[in-house]
């Protein structure tokens, strides 16, 4: 006769530092792939801190499997004829379960911030600081609260410190009084009063402006447009840990430029010819209006499939030799989807004629470059604040 | 528990219990445990052993049953069965009482064949099943809380072992057996573990004398199927790393049986749970549930093989053809691979309208069908693509001492490896052979040469 028995586990999880170590690898998993994450569409422009939801590949188990050609049985209705085709969905190999030969790609969503991604990112990164020091200083003039004092103009009332002080004064006078509630009113009087006491202080911010300039020409397709947006998405990110106030100009260009919002810049299509040249000057007529070099880190990056008219080109090499002039980093994005890959004549003569040490050219394929080319890119800026560390 | 209490369960065992001996089940002992269904999620990912050594890819397995299973992408299996003796089954509580009277005449059967087939009767011992896996949990922990060894190196063996595990003989047989007791000791216990260091000198003294030794040897007499055995034999590891991979191995060897039989042990499981149940005298709403449920477990599955299904057609059709006595001793002697070469028939491949495919793209193509030519094609591809033909056949061809490099064959029988998960299976095996490892075998009609070498830098060459 069998036994059976009511098993009570006790609330004992049996899993709990297995899975533990599990989530510990798909962590680490992540931040391994954060290249490809990051340029998801679905993260691409949510704020901070909201958190989204990404799929993961799951940890592998790898072994000795057969690929794709094995043969396979399965069972059918009777009207399947040689040749047929059917969709991979219902089959997964003979056997499943122990022998662990399922090819499915396992996948695990995670929930997770953008902030937590980006610190991910840029740990992952492993960029030096920028030194702020070296970089312009926004001296803007501002004032402290420094205690308090008798006189001083209304503005400066502290209301908060004066009703205090009024009671103070009645319950002393109260005391020396000797006597219990006395209803009588009470009034300020002007030894009550006090004022804050100010001090000017030179605060010291530093503030930087990204200009996205972007070709928005026929050529320029959604895809290109998507693995625009992705990197300025990461760039602002960046640039927004390193300075407390990151202002972002949006200017498309085809053969004319203007300054637009962003979500003109990403979705609306234009069509027509490509002056670059046109970009960079509304560039620069947006830095000498706003953003003073003196009081602004900026930095410029233009993005487009390097498909200029030629006529153009010189035009444009003179403009990008003044952007550099202006900004801390001015950077080229070249976007050419697939893999072919012919260095557009934009590209070469932007690399040969600028000679600039702040200004980089790359180039973006696919929405796994984006990370390394931002990467190169902020390697630049690191470098730079570096050598104008030691001129100073 | 929904419906019905442990008395119920009970009465039931007792009737099944008479009809299972009447019918010449020959079975050990049994013993049901009634679970919660995250138990059973729990159960499930430890191969039904709770016991069972930690190492992260249970964990992953408890969050994969479990995602599946919130999304209602499987069930849960109505029970689960372990080779032991005892044998121990574990019963979901919240099923119905008829899932849990079907599942028990199911389980009788299962504990039937784990006594009796060749397979399982030479291949394991389940009389010590239960302390198999404690020991060796407590062997695994005892190496995590060594100061000398620590989790990350423990868990660095194991993942490389497991890569490697199925590598094994292609036949059950006394010589993969978990032979002496010595062997489920602790590599520690029986050393001066007050001095780690000292132990660790003398041992690689020791390693040294043997690889002098052994230096004549060079091409191995017959290739070695058995991946973990050779390089736990020839590898220059510790000797707590040694017992790792021999526990793995065991562990491996436990549930090749199970890997091999899985067609005919579910559909023995099957056939006697039919004949049970229509023998029980059920209340009527119970018997229609039966009916029911028996028909959702052996439906076939849309292009794909039902275990459930094959195993019990082919021995439904036995049992009409040729009588119990003949099921009887085909159970004892068969695994899936022969059970089907020789009995399924060409009128059950085309009554189960079986078909053999192949991909094509994204897609699959029908290549062959189960009519007059093409039936025995679909037999035998589906004889070499169950149990651990399922696994490639990878041996150890060749050591050559000079620069400790290994070189592992693939038997090509048609079916090429896939590339990205050999690669990957030949670093870890790296980690445990600490020395180059080349993997010979055959892409799109080439002899090829995959290499990896100490700092794991794959290279193809042909």
């Amino acid at each position: 006769m069998a036994i059976f028995r009511e098993n009570n586990s006790g609330g004992r999880d049996r899993s709990a530092e297995d899975r533990r170590r599990h989530r510990e690898l798909v962590e680490d998993s992540i931040k391994k792939n954060l290249g490809s994450i990051i340029s998801e569409e679905s993260i691409i422009g949510k704020s901070n801190d909201k958190k989204i939801k990404i799929p993961i590949k799951g940890i592998k188990e790898f072994q000795f499997i057969y690929g794709k050609n094995k043969p396979g049985v399965g069972a059918g209705n009777g009207d399947e004829k040689r040749g047929d085709k059917f969709s991979g969905e219902a089959q997964n190999g003979s056997d499943k379960g122990k022998a662990g030969n399922q090819e499915g790609e396992e996948v695990f969503e995670t929930e997770i911030t953008i902030e937590e991604v980006i610190k991910y990112l840029f740990d992952d990164l492993n960029l030096p600081d920028i030194d702020k020091k070296q970089l312009s200083q926004l001296e803007e003039k501002s004032y402290r609260k420094l205690g308090y004092q008798h006189k001083g103009i209304p503005p400066r009332l502290a209301k908060k410190r004066s009703v205090i002080e009024k009671i103070k004064r009645k319950q002393s006078l109260k005391r020396a009084m000797d006597e219990s509630e006395n209803n009588e009113r009470f009034p300020f009087i002007e030894e009550d009063l006090r004022y804050y006491r100010i001090k000017a202080d030179n605060k010291r911010d530093y503030n930087a402006v990204v200009l996205c300039i972007m070709d928005v020409s026929g050529s320029m397709d959604q895809t290109k447009k998507y693995l625009a947006r992705s990197f300025y998405f990461l760039l602002y990110q960046f640039l927004h840990l390193k300075y407390a106030n990151v202002d972002v100009v949006f200017i498309a260009h085809t053969t004319t430029a203007k300054e637009v919002n962003e979500k003109e810049f990403f979705h609306r299509g234009e069509s027509g010819g490509t002056y670059i040249s046109s970009g960079y000057e509304k560039a620069l007529d947006i830095i000498s209006e706003r953003y003073s070099p003196s009081n602004w880190n900026v930095y410029a990056f233009h993005c487009s499939d390097g498909d200029n008219w030629t006529e153009d080109n010189k035009k444009a090499i003179d403009s990008a030799n003044k952007l550099c002039k202006v900004c801390n980093l001015f950077g080229y994005g070249e976007i050419v989807p697939g893999y072919y890959n012919v260095g557009s004549t934009i590209k070469s003569e932007l690399q040969s004629k600028v000679n600039s040490k702040n200004f980089a050219a790359i180039t973006i394929n696919k929405k796994e470059d984006v990370l390394p080319a931002l990467k190169k890119l902020l390697e630049k800026v690191s470098d730079k604040d570096a050598e104008q560390g030691e001129k100073k | 528990m929904a419906d019905f209490s442990i008395k119920d369960l009970e009465y039931w065992n007792e009737n099944i219990e008479k009809l299972a001996k009447n019918f010449g089940l020959n079975y050990y002992n049994q013993e049901f445990e009634i679970i919660n269904y995250e138990d059973m999620i729990g159960y499930e990912s430890y191969v039904g052993m709770p016991s069972h050594y930690p190492h992260w890819s249970y964990g992953k397995s408890y969050e994969r049953i479990k995602t599946l299973h919130k999304y209602n992408l499987t069930g849960l299996p109505y029970e689960m069965v372990i080779n032991s003796d005892p044998c121990i089954a574990y019963l979901m509580k919240d099923n119905s009482l008829l899932i849990q009277v079907l599942t028990i005449a199911h389980v009788y059967a299962h504990n039937d064949f784990f006594k009796n087939n060749r397979l399982f009767k030479i291949g394991t011992r389940a009389e010590y099943t239960v302390e198999m896996f404690k020991n060796h949990a407590n062997r695994i922990r005892e190496y995590i809380s060594d100061p000398s060894i620590g989790y990350s190196r423990v868990e660095k063996i194991l993942n490389a072992a497991h890569t490697v595990k199925f590598q094994t003989e292609r036949v059950v047989g006394f010589q993969n057996r978990v032979e002496d007791k010595e062997k489920s000791k602790s590599a520690l216990t029986d050393k001066k573990r007050e001095f780690p260091y000292l132990e660790r000198y003398a041992q690689s003294e020791l390693e040294d004398k043997t690889k002098l030794e052994q230096q004549e040897v060079k091409i191995l007499e017959k290739p070695e199927e058995d991946i973990l055995k050779f390089i736990t034999a020839n590898g220059r590891l510790q000797d707590w790393e040694k017992d790792i991979l021999s526990i793995v191995r065991d562990e491996a060897q436990y549930f090749i049986p199970q890997i091999e039989t899985k067609i005919m042990n579910e559909g023995w499981a099957s056939f006697w749970h039919y004949k049970i149940l229509n023998k029980l005298e059920l209340p009527q709403n119970m018997h229609l549930e039966f009916l029911r449920k028996h028909n959702e477990v052996i439906r076939p599955l849309k292009s794909s093989i039902n275990p459930y299904y094959i195993g019990f057609k082919i021995f439904e059709n036995l049992y009409n053809e040729f009588g119990a006595d003949k099921i009887f001793e085909v159970r004892q002697t068969e695994r899936d691979q022969s059970f089907i070469r020789r009995f399924l028939t060409k009128e059950l491949c085309s009554e189960m309208n079986l078909f053999e495919f192949v991909s094509a793209g994204n897609d699959f193509m029908v290549s062959e069908v189960s009519d007059e030519d093409g039936w025995k094609i679909v037999r035998d591809t589906l004889c070499n693509t169950v149990g651990i033909g399922s696994i490639p056949t990878i041996s150890v061809s060749d050591w050559n001492q000079k620069d400790n490099s290994l070189v592992l064959k693939h038997e090509f029988d048609g079916r090429e490896l896939d590339l990205s998960y050999a690669y990957e299976t030949l670093k870890h095996i790296v980690d445990l052979w600490n020395g180059k490892i080349i993997l010979a075998t055959q892409i799109d009609g080439k002899q090829k040469n995959i290499t990896c070498d100490e700092l794991k830098r794959i290279s193809l060459n042909g």
